[in-house]
């Protein structure tokens, strides 16, 4: 084995540690080296791969559950709050 | 997601006493409010009940409010305390407050590897889908407590790591730790979803 192969061999995840690592990688706090790592294994990896993939699709969706919109009941009853807490 | 700078402005308005500038806190933060209640008290109508009492709470202490944190901040802040003390008087299950035992969603043989790997989800996105949104959502709140307050925090109402850990008290490794498996045991929902189909 050469230097290279056995540098790299050296920093092969598993998939259980690439998929520990997967949200510390999507929020960015990994430092260079492990992050590297982590995208060796996904470029490899097709299973981690999709893994990432429905990851982020859960994300998506998650951001998706509720719709912001206030109801103008409550609005008004908030601003009523506001208006005797001033006067 | 709105930036802290506007926020500043609003806090200044809101100090000058002007409406306006309560109305678009309002518009911005009490969904979420509502949102984070909910991971304490058992009925939606505490929850709402919580939020309004951190309206008024807002209001009283605006001129002692020193500005160290952010306004969104303070406000969750103030959220999380009144929803935690109503909570217990409510009898639900108390928070706990270290991290939920690891049940981990996936599955690894001894070696780290898939011992059954991900199967492909269709293309379309799970978000044009009712029925899947509404699964989505159940599983959200039957998510252990404080992986539910840290994913709600963080995808749906788009807060930073670093305030989610203040205002949960909590360090930023537990924080990404119960981000990740929240997550994951949402996937994991998703997943079976998809499947039984
Ligand atoms: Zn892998």
């Amino acid at each position: 084995m050469n230097v290279i192969a056995r540098f790299a061999r050296r920093h092969d995840l598993t998939c259980r540690r690439a998929v520990e690592l997967i949200t510390d990688y999507l929020d960015k706090a990994l430092p260079g080296r492990q992050r590297a790592d982590v995208e060796r294994h996904l470029s490899r990896c097709p299973h981690c791969s999709e893994y990432l993939r429905q990851l982020k699709a859960t994300i998506m969706a998650i951001g998706r559950v509720d719709s912001d919109q206030l109801s103008p009941d409550v609005k008004n009853t908030l601003i009523l709050l506001y208006r005797r807490n001033e006067g | 997601m709105r930036t802290a700078g506007s926020d500043h402005q609003l806090l200044i308005r809101l100090r000058a006493r002007d409406e306006g500038a309560f109305t678009e806190l309002v518009q911005r933060y009490h969904r979420p409010l509502v949102r984070l209640a909910g991971a304490f008290v058992s009925r939606d109508e505490l929850a709402e009940d919580v939020a309004q009492e951190t309206w008024l709470a807002m209001l009283k202490g605006l001129d002692k409010f020193e500005g160290r944190s952010s306004l969104r901040t303070w406000l969750f802040q103030i959220c999380v305390n009144r929803a935690r003390s109503i909570g217990e008087r409510d009898h639900r299950t108390v928070p706990v407050e270290h991290i939920e035992p690891a049940v981990d969603a996936e599955q690894f043989s001894p070696t780290g590897a898939w011992t059954s790997p991900p199967t492909p989800w269709p293309e379309r996105d799970l978000a044009d889908d009712a029925a899947m949104l509404a699964r989505i959502r159940q599983a959200i709140s039957e998510l252990p407590q404080l992986q539910r307050l840290v994913v709600t925090m963080r995808d749906i109402d788009g807060v930073t790591s670093s305030e989610v850990c203040q205002v949960l008290s909590i360090s930023e490794a537990n924080q990404r730790v119960l981000l990740h498996r929240g997550r994951a045991n949402i996937r994991h929902g998703i997943d079976e979803a998809v499947i039984r189909r």
